[in-house]
């Protein structure tokens, strides 16, 4: 396994910069929204990748509840941490596009709220494990996930029903997109997905070896106290 | 479940608020200054407080809320009883239906002294048919109490227990403070049906109930 991270590594720094190159250059200018368009293919990829690590990290913590396996907490933690960031992402480049598109900054748009409330759900989520003790942390914080996602559908009837009583904002209906800008932004999808995963990956060994630091740690501090006595 | 061990809870759980008084009184000296400045910081019309209503009504009623979510089991941990609760075999959600009961009570007892206070302070009058009132503040207060129960068993195990119970709750009740907030506006107004909310709201309800009647087991046990 640890000799397949760096090839991971150098395929995803090449889709990257690939992804880069074609979301810039490759991919055809949007006839009446223009460049602020291309925005688009870091935006989507990351709302992609935070909604997969979310469900990596539901998954992951359902798990830990039946299996009580260490190593599936510490992924649910590496997924969620990751997945807040990509969703920060999504958070922060929606609104730079929005604002020249729709002429507003943000909107209670049904996706724009959902990513909002799970956005919220998942930093409430990383506020439990930072500030509960240890011992506990783990299934109190696979409880708090469970719970997160029993209230997405709710939240999406909420919404739902929240707009269609008010007026609708302005937003770009569905119509159908240029092939080769479907192409450019699977590519992204890709790079930022393996990039995702690189990430979680390091996380997840990280959180695995500094778990056992500490047990190594404290049995030793036991093991002085008993013989000092 | 057992009803037994959930009503000996409630009994005892009633019996100590009756006695001491301190959830009651710190909610709703806490409602009544959230009342007054919302009061004085908006000076609405009686047009516009019927608007505004349902959301102020329902944000002063989750904070003070939240001070008596907190003391629920806060409470249980002097003289150790959680521990106790803990070790014993009586089945850990009837314990929790009794606390969630509880709760209900003296959020009950709060709206009930409030809500008048609301009305004379914002000139309120429903247009709507106002029985659904009723249901929705019996349905709203449900889901906020039964959330706020589970999650203050979570925060009281934190290190800052007083703080973590709001940043847990509050993201996971956005839909149900929608629902309430909404369906009261609707009714205060009249201008459109709040059945769709109260729908939301019992739905929301028998979601959440289920599943903290099912993991609370585990929160408690959680070592």
């Amino acid at each position: 396994m640890k000799r397949a991270f760096p090839i991971l590594a150098v395929l995803t720094a090449a889709l990257l910069s690939y992804g880069l190159y074609a979301a810039l250059i490759v991919a055809p200018t949007e006839r009446t929204m223009g460049d602020v368009q291309r925005i688009f293919y870091y935006h989507v990829p990351s709302a992609w990748t935070a909604f997969t690590l979310f469900f990596l990290n539901l998954v992951a913590s359902i798990v830990y509840l039946i299996r009580r396996n260490p190593k599936a907490d510490a992924l649910a933690l590496a997924a969620a941490e990751v997945g807040v960031v990509f969703c920060t992402v999504v958070l922060v480049t929606g609104p730079i596009w929005a604002r020249p598109v729709w002429g507003i900054w943000w909107t209670w748009d049904l996706r724009l709220t959902l990513t909002l409330v799970l956005w919220l759900i998942y930093v409430s989520y990383l506020m439990l494990r930072r500030f509960s003790s240890s011992g506990q942390t783990p299934v109190m914080a696979a409880v708090l996930a469970i719970f997160g996602a029993l209230d997405v559908p709710l939240v999406y009837f909420s919404i739902w029903f929240f707009r269609t009583q008010h007026p609708q904002p302005v937003i770009g209906g569905g119509g159908s997109i240029d092939p080769r800008m479907w192409q450019v932004l699977m590519i992204n999808w890709a790079a930022f997905s393996c990039f995702a995963g690189l990430v979680c990956w390091s996380r997840y060994h990280l959180e695995v070896v500094s778990r056992e630091v500490e047990e190594t740690q404290a049995l030793e501090s036991l093991l002085e106290a008993g013989s000092s006595r | 479940m057992s009803s037994g061990i959930t009503r000996a809870t409630l009994a005892k759980d009633l019996r100590l608020e009756w006695r001491s008084k301190d959830a009651i009184n710190s909610m709703l000296f806490f409602a009544l200054l959230v009342v007054v400045i919302f009061s004085f910081s908006f000076d609405p019309t009686a047009e516009e407080s019927r608007r505004i209503a349902g959301g102020l009504v329902w944000v002063a009623f989750l904070f003070a809320a939240v001070v008596a979510l907190n003391q629920t089991w806060a409470r249980e941990l002097r003289n150790q009883v959680l521990d106790a609760y803990r070790v014993s075999p009586a089945p850990a959600n009837s314990l929790f239906l009794a606390k969630a009961l509880g709760n209900f009570i003296f959020v009950t007892v709060l709206e009930a002294l409030m809500t008048p206070l609301f009305m004379v302070f914002y000139n309120l009058r429903a247009l709507g048919p106002a029985y659904q009132l009723l249901i929705v503040a019996a349905l709203g207060t449900w889901a906020l109490v039964v959330n706020g129960t589970f999650f203050a068993a979570m925060s009281v195990r934190t290190r800052s227990r007083e703080i973590m119970l709001p940043l847990l709750l509050f993201p996971v009740s956005i839909p149900a403070l929608l629902a309430m907030v909404e369906a009261t506006s609707s009714i205060l107004t009249g201008e459109f049906s709040a059945r769709f909310w109260i729908v939301l709201l019992a739905a929301y309800d028998v979601v959440f109930t289920v599943a903290s009647l099912f993991l609370f087991e585990l929160v408690l046990q959680a070592e």
